[in-house]
């Protein structure tokens, strides 16, 4: 019970993480191999903004969330798009990104590596008991997981009840009919790609709370990200919450009925589950 | 098919003498020359390998870490009981397996996940491998003890560099080759002519592996002390990624023309700014896609055909200029 109800805080803040990059890779068409870092770099920001400013996490995302929406939107329309631009098809596109988005893994983590340095870090906020069924947690986690479920329960709101998110689930499904009923397909891109960034920096300042990290860390996330995202099926955002549950709720099972160290094997055994049995995802229909 | 042109014969020979003239650097230099070339040995010999699986197929395979780690563990686990040339080969073997399972798991489907399967597999391979040892009660480093000097260890890379390229080489003259033209193409093209695609791939990736792998156990008696994360490092992964792509991996030898350079610029940088390596990684794959997206062999050839067209040359000329 203690093991399911962890995993499934721990799964709330990834689920806010995987949404980011199933909007990036499923809308926008970009395999975003940096978001590790983007998750990576609003911890340190949130650090920092609690360390010497007091700010609590919680109103940081208010500073947080539009910096990563800018940074976004502008490293999709300045340095993708031109990718997409010249792309002969999917392929060509696929390479391109994901060497253009390891450029960016690198360049981040090493600014935030000169910035920052190193070394592990972690602050204090919130760490005081909190029950669930007779057992104590740590009330950042389960504030983390309240505030995780908030952002994904607006954004799932802004994809299903307006018109603007509409077009943004008509271009995930196909890019080339959407054009065809007045969508701008261009623009909806980025949109996502932005927005995507923005849920996976709320999704790391949640996570700094709780968690220790350092600036070498983002890549662990990005894998962790990728599998949810294909877990769930891309482009899904339920199957993105389901799966990134599951992948808490497994990895800590692993942690504390195994070994910590092993959390990573944990991830991996679920992939090879994903690609033997289902690779469309859960709720992924099969691509004919 | 099995005859000899004119041009492979040439390219034999220039070959030949440049091992030739590489294998007589340790009698000139010991020190500081023999460790950046032995460096430059070790890329080539990574970067060949790596091109002979990703340059046909077009997969961004990140296993290489993986590979060579094994192929350095297999040697530390093994060096007080069998001798050294065994350890070799079963590093070779060791990541052949590896890379049979993951070719198995991710190459039927699309390439997406074999990227995403590779990019974190150093990691997964060092936590079961430091687990291991961990439950096994051993110490999480292991010494590995040999006669051999950094000439020596220069000496086999070398040797194994050769070997991948003349793999390379009869690999394009088999029928595997000619397969793997097709799916470079076109692998809709191949899978209707009757070419087992996947499997194909596995092969590859298997034979791409077990180089790698033997690069790693070659090298181990050069750091005398093994231990999982400094023998699964991630960022050899990309390096490899980098240098290939930065040659080119149109031809067998494009890999050489960027491990070259970058094996020189990345010492330099290391030794003088040792924390902005990764800042160097990211500039240099973010070039890659928007500067060079063929390698500087590409760029090359482009040049070339651009000159050419430009400037209607007498037959004569164009016949020199023909490539080799």
């Amino acid at each position: 019970m203690e093991i399911l109800v962890t995993g499934i805080l721990l799964g709330g803040t990834y689920a806010l993480i995987a949404l980011g990059l199933t909007l990036q890779y499923g809308v926008a068409r970009i395999m975003n191999l940096a978001n590790g870092e983007t998750l990576v770099a609003a911890g340190f920001i949130a650090f920092w903004l609690f360390t010497s400013y007091q700010v609590s996490p919680l109103w940081g995302l208010l500073v947080i969330a539009p910096v990563a929406f800018a940074v976004n939107w502008a490293i999709y329309v300045w340095l993708l798009r031109p990718l997409v631009d010249r792309a002969k098809n999917q392929g060509m596109l696929e390479v391109d990104s994901i060497l253009a988005t390891f450029g960016l893994l690198f360049l981040f983590q090493g600014l935030m590596l000169r910035s920052f340095g190193g070394a592990y870090v972690s602050y204090t906020f919130l760490a005081e008991r909190f029950t669930i069924f007779g057992s104590p947690y740590g009330l950042n986690r389960v504030v983390a997981f309240l505030a995780a479920a908030l952002i994904g329960a607006s954004l799932w709101s802004f994809l299903y009840l307006t018109r603007r998110g509409t077009a943004v689930r008509a271009v995930a499904v196909n890019p080339h009919s959407s054009n065809l009923v007045g969508i701008d397909v261009a623009g909806t891109a980025a949109l996502a790609f932005a927005l995507g960034g923005a849920l996976t920096a709320c999704g790391g300042t949640l996570l700094s709370t709780f968690y220790t990290f350092n600036a070498s860390m983002g890549v662990l996330f990005t894998i962790k990200a990728l599998i949810i995202v294909i877990m769930g099926g891309v482009g899904d955002v339920r199957g993105a919450v389901l799966a990134a549950l599951i992948l808490g709720v497994a990895e800590t099972s692993v942690a504390s009925l195994v070994d910590p160290g092993l959390t990573l094997s944990a991830t991996y055994a679920l992939f090879i589950l994903v690609l033997l049995f289902r690779p469309q995802g859960i709720f992924g229909r099969q691509q004919t | 098919m099995t005859q000899l042109s004119a041009g492979e014969i040439r390219i034999a020979l220039i070959g030949a003498a440049a091992v030739a003239a590489a294998a007589m650097l340790p009698v000139f230099d010991q020190g500081f020359y023999l460790t950046l070339s032995l460096n430059i040995v070790l890329f080539a010999a990574l970067c060949t390998a790596w091109t002979l699986f990703s340059g046909p197929t077009h997969y961004i395979s990140l296993a290489t870490a993986a590979f060579f780690g094994l192929g350095t563990y297999s040697v530390a686990l093994g060096i007080d009981v069998l001798p050294f040339p065994v350890l070799v080969a079963a590093g070779g073997a060791v990541a052949a397996l590896l890379a049979g399972l993951v070719g198995a798991a991710t190459l039927r489907i699309s390439g997406v996940y074999f990227v995403i399967f590779t990019l974190g597999l150093a990691e997964l391979i060092r936590q079961i491998v430091s687990w291991t040892q961990v439950k096994l009660g051993a110490s999480m480093g292991l010494y590995v003890f040999t006669d051999f000097s950094e000439a020596h260890i220069y000496w086999m890379m070398l040797a194994l560099t050769v070997a991948v390229f003349a793999t390379g080489w009869l690999i394009t003259r088999s029928r595997l080759g000619f397969a793997l033209q097709i799916i470079g193409n076109d692998e809709q093209v191949a899978r209707h002519c009757g070419i087992d695609t996947a499997r194909l791939k596995i092969v590859l990736f298997m034979i791409s592996g077990a180089f790698i792998g033997m690069a790693g156990a070659i090298l181990a008696p050069r750091y005398s002390y093994v231990e999982p994360p400094a023998a699964f490092s991630p960022t050899v992964s990309f390096l490899v990624v980098i240098m290939a792509l930065l040659g080119g991996t149109r031809r067998l030898w494009g890999p050489l023309v960027g491990v070259v350079p970058f094996t020189i610029v990345m010492e330099f940088v290391s030794a003088r700014f040792p924390n902005d390596t990764p800042i160097v990684i990211g500039l240099a794959f973010l070039a890659i896609v928007f500067v060079l997206p063929d390698g500087v062999l590409g760029r090359l050839e482009q040049l070339r055909a651009r000159l050419r067209r430009s400037r209607p040359a007498s037959p004569a000329a164009v016949a020199a200029k023909e490539p080799a």
